[in-house]
């Protein structure tokens, strides 16, 4: 039986599960004289980076990432605008998206941190909390580093403050709103629009799909090829919408290295691995215990329960169509306990 | 420079990778593979690989000439590993041949009364629109595997059981 979404009405308001005030003052601290790195403060979370390192600090904790790690992961958060659910940068620090307010948090998501006390939450506008993220990690990306990009792609993100790479921090998510290649719709790609076939796909066939529409039936009778629009891909561990049906959504993706956070979803989603080899690290989504680890070859398909947190691995580029469901109700209706964080139950 | 080998999988050749257990019941993962499913089903059968609350994936084995199907909202196609061609018709009374509040593929039970749209070939990686409003057909010459992105309707096939990893 397909359980609707639609038919168990949800609430319209943004939900607050942990029922906290929202937080806006924020501040933007003069460049460092020895690095030339600005700091940063949301609330009462200070961030500030040096020459290989990010620091956190919260009233409760403080916390060390590398820099790479730390700006891979922003990148996404930043591009994605907080994603489904909790975007955890490593395991101690994320936020959650609440579809218009954010918690951003430090060891809410790690089973020591909540056990001792130590975790700290604050809640803020989306769009508020975006406008610091976008400052900090178009500060913090020196010239010729594009933390979208691949390692073996991209120059280094070490050292002390060197130009920046606005081009490529400012990219945002490709969403098709019919199917890519549609008249009117996000275009295929091409050499001549800037996306050559990536090193690791040379041998993708790149010819196009026979398409004979009658006149008059342009609009509706359209194929691409999405194996050839996936090869071209610049950018990795990014999923971008294709083709829509409803609420259904393919977000293929071409992915190489470790995807920069662990997703903690806030519904199942699904793995359609297209072409090659990810193995994904399964953690329970709020204390971080591992639950799995899969194995993903070209054909297998796979959900992620709506109650784990997930990271992959792809030592070579490879393909994968990552599948949403994007319903705004479904969160509530897992928390409430009206949808299973299974997708199918046999 | 180094050669890469991009390695697709195919009905006929394919490698299903698992699900490793820590700590969980691998069912919850609904793990199959794509090419197996559609390996082991009848030609044009309509295999959910994936389901997301009414949203389903759908695995087929194509050969031969398929039925007609329409559907009350788009679905999409994606040929895995073939040539499969789709002809298309513009229904002239759609909502006679299949409630607009309907989900999912409906297959007609003879050919559909419309205009010709004309047709694609797909290959490999290729993805195709089938739209609202028309009735499609696949046909292909050698058997191949093809996805189809669409709503849990009469002519979606569930065997979770027999296709998804149930042991740790
Ligand atoms: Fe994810």
């Amino acid at each position: 039986m397909a359980m609707k979404a639609e038919a168990l009405d949800g609430q319209e308001q943004i939900s607050n599960p942990r029922g906290l005030p929202i937080t806006s003052d924020f501040q933007v601290d003069p460049a460092d004289n020895f690095t030339g790195y600005k700091s940063f403060r949301a609330g009462s979370f200070k961030f500030r980076r040096d020459e290989y390192f990010v620091y956190l600090e919260c009233p409760k904790a403080t916390h060390q990432m590398p820099v790479d790690a730390f700006l891979r992961a922003l990148m996404r958060d930043v591009a994605w605008g907080f994603f489904y659910g909790t975007v955890n940068f490593d395991q101690v620090f994320g936020t959650t998206n609440f579809y218009g307010e954010v918690d951003m948090f430090i060891g809410a998501t790690n089973e020591a941190y909540t056990k001792a006390g130590r975790d700290f939450v604050e809640r803020f506008k989306a769009d508020q909390l975006m406008e610091i993220f976008k400052e900090m990690v178009s500060d913090w990306t020196n010239e010729g580093y594009d933390p979208f990009a691949a390692p073996m792609e991209t120059g280094v993100p070490w050292g002390v403050k060197n130009g920046d790479n606005d081009e490529a921090v400012s990219r945002e998510r490709v969403t098709a709103r019919r199917m890519v290649g549609l008249p009117g719709d996000t275009p295929v790609r091409t050499d001549e629009n800037g996306y050559p076939v990536n090193r690791m796909f040379a041998d993708v066939e790149q010819d196009q799909p026979e398409v004979h529409a009658e006149p008059g039936f342009e609009h509706e009778v359209s194929a691409f090829n999405l194996f050839g629009y996936l090869s071209r891909s610049d950018v990795t561990w990014n999923p971008s919408v294709c083709s829509v049906v409803k609420d259904s959504l393919f977000c293929p993706t071409s992915e190489e290295y470790i995807l920069p956070v662990e997703h903690g979803n806030d519904r199942c989603e699904w793995f359609i691995q297209l072409t090659d080899e990810i193995t994904w690290n399964i953690k329970d989504g709020d204390t971080g215990r591992p639950k799995a680890v899969v194995t993903a070859k070209a054909g297998d398909c796979c959900c992620m329960p709506a109650d784990i947190r997930h990271q992959g691995f792809s030592a070579k580029r490879s393909m994968l169509l990552v599948w949403e469901n994007g319903s705004p109700k479904i969160p509530e209706l897992i928390r409430d306990g009206k949808a299973p964080s299974v997708s199918v139950d046999f | 420079m180094t050669q890469y080998t991009t390695d697709f999988g195919s009905l006929h050749d394919y490698k299903k990778g698992k699900v490793g257990i820590i700590d969980d019941d691998p069912k919850r993962y609904v793990f199959s593979n794509l090419f197996e499913a559609a390996a082991k089903a009848q030609p044009w059968e309509r295999v959910a690989v994936a389901k997301n609350f009414e949203y389903v994936i759908e695995s087929v084995r194509a050969k031969g000439i398929s039925p007609w199907y329409t559907a009350a909202h788009d679905e999409f196609v994606l040929s895995m590993d073939g040539k499969c061609r789709v002809d298309f018709v513009k229904l002239d009374d759609p909502d006679a041949v299949v409630d607009p509040e309907s989900e999912g593929a409906h297959q007609l039970s003879g050919d559909p009364e419309g205009k010709n749209m004309g047709y694609v070939v797909l290959g490999r990686g290729h993805m195709a629109m089938l739209p609202v409003g028309a009735a499609y057909r696949f046909s292909a010459d050698e058997d191949c595997t093809i996805i189809i992105q669409t709503i849990d309707g009469p002519v979606t096939v569930h065997r979770w059981a027999e296709i998804c990893q149930t042991e740790a």
